[in-house]
């Protein structure tokens, strides 16, 4: 790799580089789908390339290929110095970086069971027995059951001499039921509706119980279809883990993003209304028991690693200190502008993409006190809300609105029956600080979401978000005509 | 040392590598499907670029078919080592796997002549984008850019052009080839005083593209929503610009239009069912050269034309080659490439037009909303097709037939089926835009009841 990442930089800088870097990333993936009871597909993917980011005047350029080729190296950098250039005749303000150390070292995901290592039959086996075990229950109509693993081995190389080498490992297995009488839907999934995604080995996958747990859900999915409808109104609301972890990505991890603050995601994903005159003024996001982080060492996230894509070590940022709001996620082009270093936030989806802002593990951190069945068990009437089912956030991330696939009653601080077809909806701010209960460490659980979308070109990214449940009062529920 | 072109992919010859080397290493049957790709694509916010990428890429896609197991693999290496471990890995992991009981076997070819050569094929590719420099997206940046300027707002879109080869080559006689190019420009003009606007267009070919034109759309856009006043939600007739239009066909494509979405019994489509009004008809046809034409699907099946809603009433919807099989249906040409879960796709969907000008969409409203675009949208209630989702970039107040004041934007939840019934006029020109799975013509429409459930801040 050696070679190719001096060759690119080199020509770089020949040619009038300021400051380059190069990744070359090699991923490889594996999918199995099982539609009611029989195995829908097997794939595997494999792609690998290289992409050469420069600055040449303060402007940015870039370029890739899947040519690893010392050749193509010289010309995929001389075309990203091209494009720096034009990109210098439309720059109003010279690109400045952050100083930081340059990188060394090697990461990988720890792991005890290979992933890639365990026969593809027995994945399948145990994927079947699993869709089999929902689709077993009466009235399911079909479901559907998925498994992936996706292996990143990354090294980043920068004209400061920085280089370091990554083997992240990422993957998931989840089960779905789904009935269907005349125009009434019902879904439930387990252990989420993302796909179940960690950053672990096949050891996660067994410690699931897809196959104990598959029929539980699906009888869930048939009783839904003859649950009332959920009411209408003001009501308080707890957020099961499997909901409030979306909850936290949509409306506190995007909003943090720094890049999206300053506009440069306007055109597409949009802003944020947290502006950065919001910081350390004392801007309360949340009531005092919501503290946020921003944790890129976090065990088994998915936004966890040693270096993020321009070569920042993985840290732990605070976003959100007991309500107020204490800081963003950051590169080294966005920090300075606020004082500060980059949080080691920049991460890019495969070769042929450039690092953007992305979330890492944004984690709400567990308050002690109550467990989630505590916090149930101190609510007189409300609702529990569980497993997203859609999604919705404005362009300054402030009025969301979200559907679950269940809600369960609570009444006198017990949960009851079902509610079919539950949303909710809020404004960020106001949302957050009426959060009145978080849940301990004892339901405290790190999920995520494989497919965080964001750029132009399009990037996915899989993030983290620990979670442990939480309450939150006078929301509105059963939002539009059903 | 100079960013000559990139290497070229020649994706038949490697399809056909490939499906040799697959029969060779037992495959019953075999398909490869080879995508190549030119990606550049220039960013800009705050009036100035801050991004501004390319990328060169290949996929080469195999379904390896031993009897009824099928195992699909990936990679993107081209060279003789890659090709050769795709073919063994895929030969592995079919013998692994269970038979797939309904397998319906590959799709054969046209009967009535190769997908190659379709007049589509000529229709999708334009030299011009195909060597569209890094300078001329810039030079079309600065056009946006300035008339910005002009109006003393700030611009925030991307300019990309992409070049793509793709072939189909299979055991059943399948051959297709094709090169498409495409172009998009879209602009999110802002104002300090609170206001935005929205503008886009696509194209094959890139000259067909007016940066200038779409500045000063956005930019008269952006002032007109300045100083938005709020009002609040609750049902309100609308106008629907074509930027909002997209969403309907888009999230009724995703949610009803596809075979297996019938299949499963999550779609609202029935042959004969009313779901719209007279005026509503939407086909889909890759060989409309209005849109982005694309000959064939993935699977190498010429695309037809399929009539998904007409006169308000569906029709159809569309099939790849084992949706179509199970259904006793031939493929309609809408297969994505394999492993598909999502099932078949419209690509190419063609809202019809109407007579009605567009300021007569305005001026049959006592009192409603005119809405730009919609924001972030996602199925509530997909076998309704409820959605749920903002408006943004341009939202305004009409009273008395005329536009009185920008608004604030609006979140709504709303069935997009009982909008297609509430359709009570179509703008008579159509725009080419691109949704968030293909390319899609439409017009403006009028509504006579959309609910807003919400509202927010700007």
């Amino acid at each position: 790799m050696r070679d190719l990442t001096d060759r690119a930089l080199d020509t770089a800088a020949s040619l009038g580089a300021g400051y380059a870097d190069v990744r070359i990333v090699r991923r490889r993936d594996e999918s199995i789908s099982v539609k009611s009871g029989r195995l829908e597909g097997v794939a595997s993917g494999e792609t690998d390339g290289f992409g050469v980011r420069v600055l040449v005047d303060g402007a940015w350029g870039f370029a890739s290929s899947h040519h690893l080729e010392l050749a193509e190296a010289d010309r995929v950098a001389a075309l990203a110095v091209r494009i720096a250039r034009a990109s210098g005749t439309a720059l109003r303000t010279r690109v400045q970086l952050d100083n930081r150390p340059p990188a060394h070292g090697r990461y990988e995901t720890p792991l005890a069971e290979d992933p890639f290592a365990v026969p593809v039959e027995t994945k399948i086996g145990h994927l079947i027995e699993a869709d089999r075990a929902a689709g077993g229950v009466a009235g399911v109509t079909f479901t559907e059951s998925t498994y992936g693993a996706q292996r990143e081995e990354k090294t980043f190389a920068a004209s400061d001499g920085s280089y370091v080498e990554q083997v992240i490992t990422h993957l998931g297995a989840a089960v779905e039921a789904n009935a269907i009488e005349g125009d009434e839907h019902q879904r439930r999934s387990y252990p989420d509706a993302g796909g179940g995604w960690r950053a672990a080995g096949y050891e996660y996958i067994r410690g699931l119980d897809l196959v104990g747990k598959a029929g539980q859900y699906a009888e869930e999915a048939v009783a839904l279809l003859s649950a009332p409808q959920c009411p209408s109104g003001i009501a308080t609301v707890v957020l099961d883990p499997s909901q409030l972890y979306l909850q936290v990505h949509e409306s506190c991890g995007h909003p943090t993003e720094l890049d999206r603050v300053y506009g440069t995601e306007a055109s597409y994903a949009g802003t944020s209304f947290l502006t950065t005159d919001k910081l350390d003024a004392g801007f309360r996001y949340g009531s005092d028991l919501v503290t946020i982080v921003a944790d890129a060492t976090a065990p088994m996230g998915m936004g966890t690693f040693g270096w993020d894509d321009e070569g920042v070590e993985a840290q732990s940022v605070p976003l959100i200190r007991n309500g107020i709001l204490a800081g963003y996620l950051t590169s080294r082009e966005t920090a300075p502008r606020i004082g500060r270093s980059s949080g080691g936030a920049m991460r890019a989806d495969g070769w042929n993409r450039i690092p953007l802002i992305r979330m890492t593990n944004i984690n709400l951190l567990p308050v002690d006190g109550m467990s989630l069945d505590d916090i149930v068990a101190d609510t007189d009437d409300g609702l529990y809300l569980a497993t997203n089912r859609s999604w919705s956030i404005d362009d300054r991330r402030l009025n969301f609105q979200f559907a679950t696939e269940v809600a369960y009653e609570i009444k006198r601080g017990v949960r009851g029956r079902l509610f079919k077809n539950p949303t909710y909806t809020g404004i960020t701010y106001e949302f957050w600080r009426a959060c009145d209960a978080v849940g301990d460490a004892t339901s405290y659980v790190m999920l995520g979401t494989p497919n965080c979308g964001k750029g132009e070109p399009s990037q996915g990214a899989h993030v983290g978000h620990g979670v442990s449940g939480a309450r939150f009062r006078n929301v509105q529920v059963g939002v539009g005509k059903w | 040392m100079v960013s000559g072109p990139a290497p070229k992919a020649d994706s038949l010859p490697i399809a056909e590598d490939v499906l040799a080397r697959a029969l060779d290493a037992g495959a019953t049957e075999a398909e490869v499907l080879v995508m190549a790709d030119d990606l550049a694509l220039t960013r800009f916010a705050n009036s100035e670029i801050h991004q501004n990428v390319a990328e060169t890429s290949v996929s080469v896609n195999l379904r390896f078919v031993l009897g009824r197991r099928i195992a699909t693999i990936s990679t993107g290496r081209s060279d003789d080592a890659g090709l050769a471990d795709l073919v063994e890995r895929a030969a592995a992991i079919a013998r692994t796997c269970d038979e797939l009981e309904d397998w319906a076997g590959l799709p054969g070819p046209d009967p009535t002549g190769p997908s190659t050569g379709h007049a589509a094929a000529y229709a999708a590719f334009a030299t011009s984008t195909a060597d569209a420099t890094p300078e001329l997206r810039a030079a079309g940046v600065r056009a946006v850019i300035a008339a910005a300027d002009e109006q003393g707002v700030l611009a925030y879109g991307s300019f990309t052009t992409s070049r793509e080869e793709v072939a189909v080559a299979n055991s059943a006689g399948i051959r297709s080839h094709e090169q498409r190019t495409s172009a998009q420009l879209l602009t999110v003009h802002m104002s300090p005083n609170g206001g935005t606007g929205y503008a886009e267009r696509a194209a094959t070919d890139v000259t067909n593209i007016d940066p200038e034109g779409i500045g000063r759309e956005a930019a008269a856009r952006a002032k007109a929503t300045d100083h938005p006043i709020s009002v609040p939600a609750g049902d309100y007739p609308v106008v629907l610009e074509p930027y909002a239009v997209v969403d309907i066909l888009d999230m009724l494509g995703y949610v009803g239009f596809s075979g297996l979405a019938v299949e499963e019994g999550r779609s609202f489509s029935e042959p004969g069912r009313r779901v719209g009004s007279d005026l509503v008809t939407i086909i889909d046809d890759g060989a409309n050269t209005s849109g982005l034409p694309m000959a064939f699907d993935y699977e190498g099946v010429r695309k037809e034309r399929v009539v998904l809603i007409e006169n308000g009433v569906c029709r159809d919807v569309v099939y790849d080659a084992q949706t179509a099989a199970r259904a006793s249906r031939r493929s309609t040409g809408h297969g994505l490439p394999a492993p598909n879960p999502v099932g078949p796709f419209p690509l190419n969907m063609v809202m019809s037009h109407g007579s009605t000008p567009h300021d007569e969409l305005i001026s049959g409203i006592d009192r409603g909303l005119l809405v730009t675009r919609f924001h972030y949208t996602n199925p509530v209630h997909p076998k309704l097709a409820i959605i749920t989702g903002m408006t943004r970039d341009g939202t305004f107040l009409i009273e008395g037939g005329k536009v009185v004041a920008p608004v604030r934007n609006l979140r709504f939840t709303q069935s997009y089926l009982d909008a297609l019934a509430g359709v009570s006029a179509v703008g008579r020109d159509l725009r080419t835009l691109r949704g968030s799975f293909g390319a899609v013509v439409v017009p403006a429409l009028r509504i006579d009841s959309w609910t807003f459930t919400g509202t927010t801040e700007h």
